[in-house]
Parts: C-alpha cells; structure tokens; sequence
C-alpha cells in the first residue's frame, strides 16, 4: 500500500513538473513569435489603422502595403532583394565547393606544410571581419572594387568555419579507399572530386549552402562599407536607410512591408527546410 | 622483394600526388592573402598613422607612432575613455543577453533530453526557438523599432494598460533601450545555445548515466556529478564563441539607435565606435580600434582554437588518420 502512494506520488510530481516545463517552453515560443506576429499582422494595416494602435487581428490591407512598397521611389526593395539574391547565391556556391575543396586537398593528400596549413585555418577561425574592414575597404577602393559585389563574394572563397565542417564531415563519410580506387580506375584528381567526393559530400554542402546563404542575406557592416551607389544596396543597407530616414512621415503599413519582404526569403527557407537546418546547427563545434 | 617494390611503388605515388594538396588548397590561401591577410596588416600599419579629414582639407597621413593608441586611451573633455565606455556598454548589453541565454538553454536542454520527462512536440519547440537565430539581425532592430516607438502599437498598448506614460519614449532611457538590445540578442540566440548544448548532453556515453544511477544517485546528482562536468568543454566553447560574438555587437544597436548609441552614448559598442571612424574615414584612429578588438578576440579565439583542434593533437587519432583508415 505504500509503495503504491509512492508511486502515485513520484507521478503526480512528474507530470507537474511536465506542466512546468511546458509552460516555459509555450512562454518562450511566444516570445520568439510575437514580434514576428505583430510584424506580419501590422503589415496588413493601413496607416490610419495602425494609427488607432495594438490589435492582434489581421486587416485587409496587405496588398495595398505591397504594391505600396514594391513601388516605393526612395527604397527600391525588389532591386535590393535582387541584389542580395544574387550576392548571397553565388557566395554560397562558392563557400562551399571551395570549402570542400580545401577540405579534401588536407584531408586525402599528404604533402609538406600540410599541417602548417590546416593550424593556420584553425587559427584564424575566430578573428572577425570588423579587425580587416579598414585594410578591407582600402584595398578595394586603390582596386576600384567599391560599388562592385566582387568583394562580397570572392572572400567567401576563404570561409574556415564551412572548411572545418567540411574537414570533420569528409572524416566520418570519405574512405580513401574509394580515391584510391576511383585513380585505379584511371580518374584525374579534380574529376575525382568533382564526380564522387562532392556527391558524397552533398548532405554537409546543402547545409552549408543554406547556413552562407543565410549569413551573406544578413550581411550589413561590410557591405554598407563598400556600396553607395543605390542601384547596386542590398537589403539590410536599405533597411537601416529606412531607420535613417524621416519616420514620422512614413506610411507605417509600407514600414512593416519593408521589414516582412527584408526577412521573407529566409524565413521561407527555414519554413521548407528546419529538419536539415537545426541538425546542421551543432557544425564545427567541439565533440564531448 | 616483391613486397618492397610496392611499397617503394606506394612511397612514389604518395609523392606524386602531393602536388595536388597544394593546388586544392591553393585557392583558399590566395584569397585569404589577398582580401583578409593583406587588409589586415595594412589596418595594424594605419593605426600608426595620422590620417584623416579635417573639413575639406586631407590631414596626413603622417606616421605618429602609437600617438592614436594614446589618444584612444586619454580622456576627454567630460573626463570620459570613450573606448572604455564603448566596451562597458558592449559588455553590459551582452551578459544582460548572455545570462539568460545560457541559464536558459541548459534547462531547455536538460528537460529536451530527460528520458523520465519525455516532453512531447520538441521538433516544433526546437524549430521556433531556433528561427530568430536566422533573421536578419538589422531587420529584426527595425521591427523593435517600430514596435517600441512612440507612435508603435507597444507603447500604446501599453500606455491604455496605464503601465507607462504617454510621454514614456523607450528610446531616451538607458535601461530600456539596453534592455530591448539584450532581449534581441537574447532571443536570437538562445536557440542556437539550447541546440548545440542538446548535442552534447547527448554524446555523452549513456553508460555513464546508467552506472550513476545503479549506484544510487538521483537525478540532480547525475546532472551535477556526471551530465554537467562532460559538457563543460561544450558549455566554455559555447560561452567563449558567445563573448567573441557579443564583442562583435553592431546591426542590432546601430540600427536601434541610428548609429547614434542614444541615450548619451550608452548602447554605443566598440564595433560601432570603429564603424564611426571608417565611415568618416579617420584611418588612424579606425586602424588601433581595430588592432584593439583584434587583440581582445584574438585571446579568446586562442582557448576556442585549443579546444577545436584538442581531438587533432591526440596521438592515436593522428595515426590512424595518417593510416588513412578513417572509416
């Protein structure tokens, strides 16, 4: 008899422990989607409705703030969303075959200073772009590279946080046997990678593809460094043009517009591909 | 003999395809070289420069030997370090972030992976507290903005509520506006700290629990005694990455404040210290800001290094490797 009130006891603690951690877990997923929430249902609000304040119901003017911020004179939003499109595109590409391929030439050669090398990646893994942005942005203008995406993309080239994921993943998934094999068969070296390392690889470059597209999308301190010819901002340069310019006379449905089609690309991406997304998160961390 | 052509046969091959190494890694080093490396020296050359512009007139650049690094670190006329300011107030703002990140991303990832509280749905919880993690950090401060702004639905929410004010501006105190910059950074990171903590607790070998637990300890003793003490290489990994990344504060406070740091300057961080001087192209004083920062993430980017690279320095691991049998 008593066991068994120890028992219902140990069970009724439990599942009120239960209540308690969903509780925190709801309040949370609240917090992360509330702000978001008031963004996407005041970007259905005329400015006149907005005026009138907080409301957590959706309005009919969505597509009136669309069309009003697609066709905005001051901020050209779908010349920057292009613009970062094709920024963040190539750089994903790049970052992650060059990557791959810097992954692959330490992981399956053996040549002198091989070493050296992979230390030096390791090493500089940490500094940020911030302590260069100076030299950086010198260079380019001696280079007259300022209003041009090729310092936006080409450095992607040189990622050491994407190589040691790369490094780590070729680890675990790429016997060189098979390379070995594959130039018994009579294979080059680069066709070699390109025709089996790569696919092999595919899982590790789709997630890094997401993680840099992502990234260069979000990218503002050294694109707003070199770019200031209006045809050629990316998206966060014109949002933070949007914080600089004379708010009070802005629509504010168009203001929320603005910031929904900022976020919009990635968000969908996230929507389709969270599973990938999150399992790719633990990269280049240290294993227990 | 016929064993040691081979293997004579084997040295060569080995030999002859190092080049390759090299040409695959190639293209790494040239453009690391050219648009990290070399801009980096020229920075640290700069900052013992004078050079920037007074008015219209062109100042320098004239060597001044470590006179930026002096000025830097002098007061001034209202007895104020602005740098040492600048780093206080990244700081603040970034542990008023970080401590509730951390604290909270443990617990998220104790109950995540308690097999006794067996929580339901996670993929969803996981799903939406990782998503700030991947919006666009300025975009994210503009949406506060508007929100929190005089004519924003939360300040008359909460003006009708008679909480504050109708006068109450968020954006001319320090405590509020330090606030919603720790709650951004709070929020857009937690997830990501709640998810690589998870992956930890989870590649610690589960014998390890069971064992514990034959021998009589209870939950809290498992977690203080074993799960805590495994993890703690990942939970200093993820603390240093945090401080490296914390010290990198700009979009979201830039952004908030126009680049102004309001009130006084205090959300002013040492990023946007140093994007002020290049955007005004001051090279001398940009140039030993940045050799600052690069010293402070330089030391703590040293531990993250030791700690990566651990599973490399490792003998065995080493051998097998060079064995090739990786698998």
């Amino acid at each position: 008899m008593k066991k068994l009130d120890d028992n219902t006891l140990g069970r009724l603690k439990l599942n009120i422990l239960r209540g308690i951690v969903y509780a925190i877990l709801i309040f949370l997923c609240f917090l992360c989607l509330f702000f978001f929430y008031l963004m996407v249902i005041n970007a259905t609000r005329s400015n006149a409705q907005l005026a009138t304040g907080f409301t957590l119901l959706p309005k009919e003017h969505f597509f009136d703030n669309l069309v009003n911020a697609w066709n905005d004179a001051s901020i050209n939003i779908p010349r920057g969303m292009l613009n970062s499109l094709i920024v963040a595109l190539s750089t994903a590409v790049l970052t992650t075959y060059f990557s791959a391929l810097t992954a692959y030439g330490i992981h399956a050669y053996d040549f002198k200073g091989k070493r050296l090398a992979f230390t030096f990646i390791m090493a500089v893994m940490m500094i940020p772009p911030q302590v260069s942005a100076l030299g950086f942005v010198q260079v380019m203008n001696k280079l007259h590279l300022n209003n041009n995406y090729i310092p936006l993309i080409v450095p992607g080239i040189a990622a050491p946080v994407v190589f040691f994921y790369m490094k780590q993943y070729m680890e675990s998934v790429l016997p060189l046997d098979l390379v070995d094999a594959a130039r018994i068969d009579g294979s080059g070296e680069f066709h070699t990678f390109n025709t089996i390392v790569l696919p092999i690889m595919k899982p590790a470059i789709a997630v890094q593809m997401i993680f840099s597209f992502v990234s260069s999308w979000n990218n503002y301190f050294i694109p707003a460094l070199l770019l200031d010819k209006a045809e050629l901002k990316t998206v966060p340069i014109m949002i933070a043009q949007l914080r600089s310019a004379d708010y009070s006379k802005f629509d504010m449905g168009k203001v929320y517009m603005f910031i929904l089609l900022a976020i919009l690309p990635v968000l969908i991406t996230y929507i389709l591909l969270s599973k990938s997304i999150i399992k790719g998160v633990t990269a280049g961390s240290v294993k227990g | 003999m016929n064993e040691r052509t081979a293997l004579q046969n084997a040295k060569r091959k080995t030999v002859s395809y190092a080049k390759w190494g090299y040409i695959f890694i190639l293209p790494f080093f040239v453009v690391y070289l050219c648009f990290t490396l070399i801009p980096q020296f020229l920075t640290i050359y700069n900052s013992f420069f004078e050079n920037y512009r007074d008015g219209l007139t062109q100042i320098g650049p004239n060597f001044v030997g470590l006179e930026n690094y002096k000025a830097l670190f002098t007061a001034d006329s209202a007895g104020t370090v602005r740098i040492l300011k600048y780093l206080a107030n990244t700081m603040i703002m970034w542990f008023v972030g970080a401590l509730p990140q951390f604290v909270i991303a443990m617990l998220l990832a104790i109950f995540f992976t308690s097999y006794r509280l067996n929580i339901k749905g996670q993929g969803f919880f996981k799903t939406v507290i990782y998503m700030p993690n991947l919006i666009m950090a300025a975009a994210f401060s503009m949406l506060f903005f508007t929100l929190f702004s005089r004519v924003g639905p939360i300040q008359m929410l909460l003006t009708k509520w008679g909480w504050i004010d109708a006068s109450f501006d968020f954006f001319s105190h320090r405590v509020t506006v330090r606030g919603m910059i720790a709650l951004m950074n709070f929020l857009m990171w937690f997830g990501n700290t709640t998810i690589v903590l998870m992956a930890g607790i989870m590649g610690i070998d589960q014998a390890l629990f069971e064992s514990a637990t034959l021998d009589g300890a209870n939950a809290t003793q498992v977690f203080f005694r074993v799960t805590l003490p495994l993890l703690m290489p990942i939970f200093v990994y993820c603390l240093i990455t945090a401080l490296i990344g914390g010290i990198q504060m700009f979009d979201v406070p830039q952004v908030l404040t126009k680049g102004n740091g309001a009130p006084d300057e205090l959300s002013r961080t040492l990023v946007m210290y140093l994007n002020g001087y290049l955007t005004t192209k001051n090279y001398g004083m940009a140039g030993a800001i940045s050799v600052i920062i690069f010293i402070i993430t330089g030391v703590l980017g040293g531990f993250v290094y030791r700690m990566l690279t651990a599973q490399y320095r490792d003998p065995g691991r080493q051998h097998r490797q060079r064995k090739g049998d990786v698998l």
